[in-house]
């Protein structure tokens, strides 16, 4: 290997998605974030003796829809597995997951990046299993602190096929998964709280080799920026310990956001044997036909068809299209304005500018946004009547956040309706062009520019509330009576 | 002894002959005065099971009581029992007190039975014998110099010696029929599945079945008609409704077929008990039944099969008790300090050695975290011999490289074991054999031999592994050593109506009825 030598980044993902379900994978307890430690927890959950696993239905039939929208097949009879190992946030002893028959396998995901364009990515399998408690290392000077509240809180794991080749791409795989998982409602996605997060797999080669590189495992990445800077990061490493005439080494490693950096956590020979074997207290997961049709209904339009009928139906640019439909709520937001009579092209406007403006500013969730469809399709139709300016618009929709009033009352209250009639303007229009008569000579002599100042005179006059098209027409009839 | 049927008493008690409170009490005289000999009961819950007595006497009188008041039960202590120690006949959990009810303690107190304590075991439900037991080794009523057979040991001799009128066993590979033959009662392992096992401490999943132990058939019918059924906390246990068996019994079917399996009449087994077992069979065929050769070619696997697959489950059963949470932990501080100390004498050995300091960096980093060491220590502690050498064992037959040779294997010959089965039962109604080979043996006699130990069970061991049910009824002493056996019968997997069926039959021809 020389130092010209160019490499290939081969990337493989598992992501892990917390379920958004009540109640824990194999225990009626709740699952909620944020609850005090060890509240949340049953005698199953403490690994009481004699306490028995009972697989939560919904941890079934949300990775039968996750694996039916990623065009995975299903596996009719899959089973549960124990994966064994000590740890003291692993209360049994074993977690329980899927091993040798997971629910789904051989599906896709196509993903699209700036550099490399249209891509499929394979995925290997989608399998259930439970998620182990927390350890908290830094918080007692002398102990470590275990949390059980999530232990035993239900999870997919989807494993990809080694087909990513960038950081870039990976990035824009786990958006893809992140955005799946929330149009089917099987996850919140929230990476800051973990109830989505990924394992990487990196490794080089030089670009035409066939076999794969030494790879090594990078462990819970848990912000798409995390994932693109941890594999970069880690493609370098491996590319100057090749390029020094060493070799990689295959571990597992931390990635340290703050110090930006990839840590050993343990080595290929430190590597547990897990000792799988089936889970004798769980029998076989059946998926009939009747239970996937089910499951088939309750799948919603995806992304990226939703993204066609807009860009077909309602001639959305490409652009506005893609920004409504990236995360489901915006889209459903969208939809929800369509259904209260507004437009469109507007409503597609107002949301992806102004509102989102608006969330950025002072946070929050679409879902959460202080003002309704019903007021904020009523503003844009008010704003579509021509009874209000766009500047007034803008007012408005600021006035409607703190304020349980409709459109055209808050309008009213702040004096932006336009005025447009003529009855109301042409005083105004006469009085402007009687005390600007010079003006009004150089207009007919042929400096037709001027019109913009006799508008903007009157605009004045009427304290903006004067409907500039109409005075603009106004005006051009009126000079002519100077002529 | 005292043997007195749950049914006769619960006559008395309803017809006003007797009240429960005295019954109880009786119980509770006989224990004090019997139990220091066998050592079958580890906690007498007897103020309790007194206040039990006086409520369900009042229900008596008016009429109310369930379908098992005046039952006074003693339960194996495997079984978790809200608010007292589930020691499970071990150090790691001497300490332990059950933190809820198992189904079968619900559904028992439900219907008005009196528990009336908890008896003792093999540890962790592990052993023929009971005598690898935390609070030592149980006697056999029969004979005080025998073993009373295990692992429900506890349970079979508190039953032979009239401690209480029934108790609940487990039984994982024979652990009740193999007690209730060497004890001289009837004992029942039902269907996988057909009992939850909802707060049953685990020792082998996919194998465990708690039932009753009784004075005859009847009792054992009717027990386990209130502990069986579908519960949602257990999801291997079955959704078939239950058959009312002590009805069904009401009109008993001789006419049956039954199928003499050549395999469990070969080398090994006792003359007497050959003979016996066969005169039994042949009394059964002048009362109607018709007697049917049949086969079982895989039997000869079962022990090893068993010994591969209970163990592998059992090692990740048991790895819970790691003195975390619950149950013993061992001294942390004596831990770190012997730590230290290995640390200190590492340095010593190598540090005057040429590359030394490298050395001692890389021994040093293969030394236990405190936290491994914790575990390890605890768990050597909390463990005797016979649970230590099945978590090995079979820790071993799941490790990488070995799974497809062992566990794999194992668990395609219980397949064929199963289809065995199968193919025998769609030709018979049931399958009568001995239970065990000969009767109890000397305590101590086979401590020290594992395989001859686990050779107890080469009868009883396969219908765990293929989940049929099965049911041990005394027939008799032994002429050699006035020692109890039995005969065992096995029926298709919830096909319990059969079993006892059968099982009634023979008691019937023991009793000369």
């Amino acid at each position: 290997m020389s130092v010209d030598t160019q490499f290939e980044t081969v990337i493989g993902l598992e992501v892990h998605a917390q379920l958004l379900s009540e109640s824990k994978a194999f225990a009626p307890v709740s699952n909620r974030f944020g609850s005090a430690p060890n509240t949340n927890v049953t005698p199953l959950c403490l690994g009481h003796p004699g306490t028995l696993p009972v697989p939560n239905e919904n941890l079934i039939r949300y990775a039968v829809k996750l694996g039916l929208a990623t065009h995975c097949k299903i596996a009719r009879k899959s089973i549960f597995a124990r994966k064994n190992y000590f740890y003291p946030d692993m209360p049994k002893g074993y977690q329980i997951s899927q091993f040798e028959t997971p629910i789904c396998y051989e599906g896709y995901m196509d993903i699209e990046t700036e550099e490399r364009g249209e891509r499929r990515i394979g995925i290997t399998r989608i399998h259930m299993e439970e998620d182990a408690g927390k350890s908290i290392h830094d918080q007692d000077p002398h102990n470590s602190l275990i949390d059980l509240n999530r232990a035993g809180t239900p999870l997919l794991e989807i494993v990809s096929e080694p087909d990513l080749r960038s950081p870039e791409e990976a990035g824009a795989y786990m958006r893809k998964i992140w955005q799946m998982v929330r149009y089917l409602g099987v996850c919140d996605g929230n990476m800051e709280e973990g109830s989505l997060r990924c394992d990487a797999n990196v490794s080089i080669r030089p670009v035409g080799q066939k076999e794969f590189g030494t790879r090594t495992e990078i462990k819970n990445l848990n912000s798409f920026r995390n994932v693109e800077r941890a594999i970069a990061y880690e493609v370098e490493r491996q590319k100057e310990v090749l390029l020094s005439g060493g070799s990689i080494i295959q571990q597992t490693i931390l990635w340290d956001p703050v110090e930006m950096k990839t840590r050993q956590m343990r080595s290929k020979e430190e590597a547990h044997d897990y000792r799988y074997f089936p889970e004798p207290d769980i029998p076989p997961v059946i998926v009939t036909d009747e239970m996937m049709e089910e499951i088939r209904l309750e799948i919603p339009e995806l992304p990226e068809e939703r993204k066609k009928r807009y860009v077909e139906s309602f001639s959305l640019s490409m652009d506005d299209a893609e920004m409504l439909t990236e995360d489901r709520p915006f889209s459903e937001f969208f939809e929800a304005l369509l259904e209260q009579g507004a437009r469109a092209k507007p409503a597609a406007n107002l949301i992806n500018t102004e509102i989102r403006r608006i969330l950025n500013e002072r946070g929050g969730t679409i879902a959460g946004f202080p003002v309704d469809a019903k007021r904020l399709a009523g503003l844009i139709q008010l704003r579509e009547k021509d009874a209000i300016s766009s500047s007034a618009m803008q007012q408005i929709l600021e006035a409607m956040l703190d304020s349980e009033k409709d459109a055209e009352a808050l309008a009213g209250e702040l004096n932006l309706m336009q005025v447009s009639d003529s009855g109301s303007l042409e005083p105004m229009v006469e009085q402007v062009l009687a005390e600007n008569q010079d003006e009004v000579k150089r207009y007919l002599q042929g400096k037709v520019g001027l019109i913009g100042f006799f508008v903007g005179q009157i605009m004045k006059k009427s304290k903006g509330q004067a409907h500039p098209a109409k005075v603009k027409e106004l005006v051009e009839k009126k000079i002519q009576d100077y002529a | 002894m005292n043997q007195e049927s749950f049914i006769r008493i619960r006559a008395e008690l309803i017809a006003g002959k007797k009240t429960l409170p005295d019954i109880v009490s009786a119980y509770i005289s006989r224990i004090e005065s019997v139990n220091k000999d066998i050592n079958a009961v580890t906690q007498l819950h007897g103020k309790e099971a007194l206040e039990q007595a006086e409520r369900i006497q009042k229900k008596l009188e008016s009429g109310t009581a369930g379908p098992l008041a005046g039952l006074v039960i003693g339960i194996k202590e495997v079984l978790c029992q809200k608010g007292y120690p589930a020691t499970c006949g071990s150090r790691m959990l001497a300490d332990y007190e059950a933190v809820y009810d198992a189904t079968v303690i619900e559904r028992l107190t439900e219907q008005d039975a009196v528990i009336i304590g908890r008896l003792n075991m093999d540890e962790f439900a592990m052993g023929s014998s009971n005598e690898n037991s935390y609070h030592g080794a149980v006697k056999n009523p029969h004979n005080l110099s025998k073993v009373p057979g295990g692992s429900s040991g506890g349970s079979a001799a508190a039953v032979a010696s009239g401690m209480c009128m029934a108790s609940l066993g487990t039984d994982t590979g024979g652990s009740i029929r193999q007690p209730a033959a060497y004890s001289g009662v009837v004992g029942l392992k039902p269907s996988y599945g057909l009992v939850s096992r909802y707060g049953l401490i685990a020792y082998a999943s996919s194998f465990d079945s708690i039932g009753p132990l009784t004075h005859n058939v009847d009792d054992a019918a009717l027990i386990l008609k209130t502990i069986a059924g579908h519960d949602e906390r257990d999801a291997t246990s079955s959704s078939l409704p239950v058959p009312d068996y002590p009805e069904l019994l009401k009109n008993l079917e001789p006419g049956i077929r039954v199928g003499i399996p050549e395999e469990y009449f070969e080398n090994g087994l006792d003359t007497e008990i050959r003979e016996n077992t066969l005169r039994i069979a042949a009394e059964l065929e002048k009362n109607g039944a018709e007697l049917i050769p049949i086969t079982l070619p895989h039997m000869k696997y079962a022990i090893a099969t068993y010994y591969i697959l209970a163990t592998a489950e059992a090692s990740s059963n048991l790895a819970r008790f790691d003195g975390i949470r619950y149950g013993h932990r061992a001294d942390i501080k004596k831990v770190r300090v012997d730590l230290k100390n290995e640390e200190n004498e590492l340095k010593e050995q190598l540090r005057n050695q040429p590359g030394g300091e490298e050395q001692i960096k890389e021994e040093m980093a293969r030394m236990d975290s405190p936290m491994i060491r914790l575990y390890k220590q605890s768990r050597t502690e909390g463990f005797g011999m016979e649970v230590k050498r099945r978590i090995l064992l079979g820790t071993y037959v799941l490790s990488a490289g070995y799974y497809d040779a062992y566990y794999g294997k194992a668990q395609r010959i219980r397949r064929l074991i199963t289809d065995d089965f199968k193919n025998a039962f769609s030709k018979v109604d049931v399958i009568l054999s001995p239970t065990t080979p000969t009767t109890a043996f000397d305590l101590g006699s086979q401590v020290n031999d594992p395989l001859q130990m686990y050779l107890n069970d080469i009868y009883t061991i396969s219908a765990n592994l293929s989940g049929i049910c099965s049911i041990n009824v005394p027939v008799g002493k032994h002429s050699a050593d006035q020692m109890p056996y039995g005969l065992q019968i096995m029926a298709d997997a919830f096909h319990e109506q059969k079993l006892f069926n059968a099982a009634k039959l023979v008691e019937n021809v023991v009793n000369g009825d």
